[in-house]
């Protein structure tokens, strides 16, 4: 179609939003980098209280021994996971969390008169690399555990268990963005999603059966956070579901994420629908 | 009909078009949800090249029409084109060819240098490097930003943010400009500037540009054409000479004035 007005398309392989949220972060690192002491102390904030976090866990596994038949090791495992996934969600997308404000100010209203994803343009401001300061300690928690346990590997374990790590990764940031969404609906909802996304994390850093069955199961079929750690684990430790749910359910993960992301990209659209602006 | 000749023939194109709003009042066990009709019924059409000055007291529909031609509301009823496109349909490519300046709020990104948000600009519109090269030049020369690029934009005064906003909006080199109150907290001498700007942008590259005020000045220094929207439809729409001829004695102001008071007597 011929279109005097619409600027010349630009051949490209890799997706445009994908290419936008790059450019974006990249611009937001920069920036951050130009206050060298600003970003130690924060992402040194943010690694003590990984290790502060990690700490109550250890003093928990160290007094009861085991938790739910779970060793420390295997406790290390379930942290690192749960940490790390929620470390890298809230990496990519933590700040759309912030969506209430945005409203609020209007800013909302210049990012919808870009021609880029109101999505990857909240997601991205203020992107910062602190928040590396999480992913990495929790990565390094993880390792140490998997030594210390010493499951057996193969190949085919390690890939499977990638792909249940990045699903790990998708299903918090969908968790994440369905959260946020409520604000577009009811102003003050940050607290509210806060309890299912932080609170969320606090519950899968230790082994979910000693929460009981009820709980479990909510987190299972409900707000599918059983997939982000507690699964993986039970899969790449070879154990059977203390809780009684069918051993399958730990391939589930990749589905369950796709899921979770479909749900999520519905919230927004039906968010961004439901949007009114404010006054002036 | 293509696209292409439909954007020749109007820039904006809107028929009928109105936004209610649903507003719950009164305490909770007795909230009654009330439909509230923001902008009632605007018939507009902009041809491309002119400049256009939408006035209307405030809370009058203003700001929501300008947001409908946007995309950023959806319009209850009503047809609406712009640029070709139907705005909250087509957003993301409305974007590419119009460019928008909110005068209350910046488009820039508050905690980097003019430079840096100028430059991320660019690669979010897909502007090609040399075409961006020389439009930048263009535009930091007119509007005199040199002194000010590595400020972060939190630092800039109102009247050099609303230059650098008003850079943003133009590196695509948009067919249409639409800005809300551009002028609005601007001292006399940024207000000059930027209506020298204007000026010259529509004279010369025939950008076509819709804007809202409640400056008079912005009216008779720019725009041939005014529409007075008050209580969400349009009050006047037609020259400045015909505005004036409603009330031969008096100042623009006061003619203005009572096509508000005459809105605020209807039903």
């Amino acid at each position: 179609m011929a279109d005097p007005i619409a600027p010349r398309r630009v051949p490209h392989l890799v997706p445009r939003p994908v290419q936008d949220y790059a450019r974006l972060a990249w611009t937001w690192t920069r920036t951050a980098f130009q206050y060298p002491a600003g970003l130690a102390l924060m992402t040194t904030g943010v690694v003590l209280s990984v290790v502060a976090e990690f700490g109550a866990v250890l003093v928990v596994f160290w007094r009861a021994g085991e938790l739910a038949g779970f060793s420390m090791a295997e406790g290390m495992v379930v942290y690192g996971l749960a940490a790390a996934a929620f470390g890298t969600a809230d990496l990519l997308m933590g700040n759309v969390e912030r969506l209430g404000e945005r409203i609020r100010s209007g800013e909302l209203d210049t990012m919808l008169v870009r021609p880029v994803s109101p999505l990857v343009q909240m997601a991205t401001d203020d992107f910062s690399p602190r928040r590396l300061g999480k992913i990495l300690p929790a990565l390094g928690i993880l390792a140490a555990g998997l030594w210390w346990a010493a499951p057996e590997w193969t190949a085919g374990k390690a890939l499977v268990f990638a792909v249940l790590m990045v699903s790990g990764v998708v299903i918090c940031a969908s968790v994440w963005l369905v959260g946020a969404c409520l604000q577009f609906f009811v102003a003050d909802a940050r607290e509210a999603a806060n309890s299912v996304t932080y609170g969320g994390q606090a519950l899968t850093e230790y082994p979910l059966a000693v929460y009981g069955q009820g709980i479990v199961r909510a987190v299972t079929f409900t707000v599918p956070l059983a997939f982000v750690s507690w699964q993986p684990v039970l899969y790449v430790l070879d154990r059977p579901d203390p809780t009684g749910l069918p051993d399958a359910l730990r391939f589930a993960g990749p589905a369950v994420a796709v899921l979770a992301a479909a749900v999520a990209a519905l919230a927004w659209r039906t968010g961004l629908r439901h949007y009114r602006s404010t006054g002036s | 009909m293509t696209t292409e000749e439909h954007t020749a023939r109007a820039m904006v194109e809107a028929v009928g078009i109105g936004r209610d709003f649903t507003v719950a009042e009164g305490r909770f066990p007795r909230r009654v949800k009330r439909v509230v009709p923001a902008v009632r019924s605007i018939d507009l059409t902009v041809r491309p090249g002119e400049i256009v000055a939408c006035l209307g007291p405030n809370g009058a529909g203003k700001s929501s029409t300008m947001k409908m031609l946007t995309g950023i509301l959806s319009p209850t009823r009503g047809s609406l084109r712009v640029a070709g496109l139907e705005p909250s349909r087509r957003r993301t490519t409305l974007a590419r060819r119009i460019g928008v300046v909110f005068g209350q709020r910046t488009g820039l990104w508050w905690d980097l240098p003019l430079r840096d948000s100028l430059e991320l600009t660019r690669h979010l519109y897909r502007v090609p490097a040399a075409e961006h090269a020389h439009r930048y030049a263009e535009l930091t020369e007119l509007l005199e930003l040199g002194p000010f690029l590595s400020t972060p934009v939190r630092q800039l005064s109102l009247g050099q943010r609303m230059r650098g906003d008003l850079t943003a909006a133009l590196l695509h080199n948009p067919r249409l400009l639409v800005l809300d109150e551009p002028t609005i907290g601007l001292d006399v001498v940024s207000k000059a500037t930027i209506r020298s700007f204007l000026a010259r942008l529509n004279r010369e590259e025939g950008t076509t540009i819709l804007l809202t005020t409640h400056d008079l000045g912005d009216v008779e220094r720019l725009c041939e054409r005014v529409v007075v929207i008050d209580r969400g439809s349009v009050a006047f729409d037609g020259g400045l000479d015909g505005l004036r001829a409603r009330d031969p004695g008096s100042d623009i102001e006061t003619v203005v004035a009572g096509l508000y008071r005459d809105g605020a007597a209807r039903p």
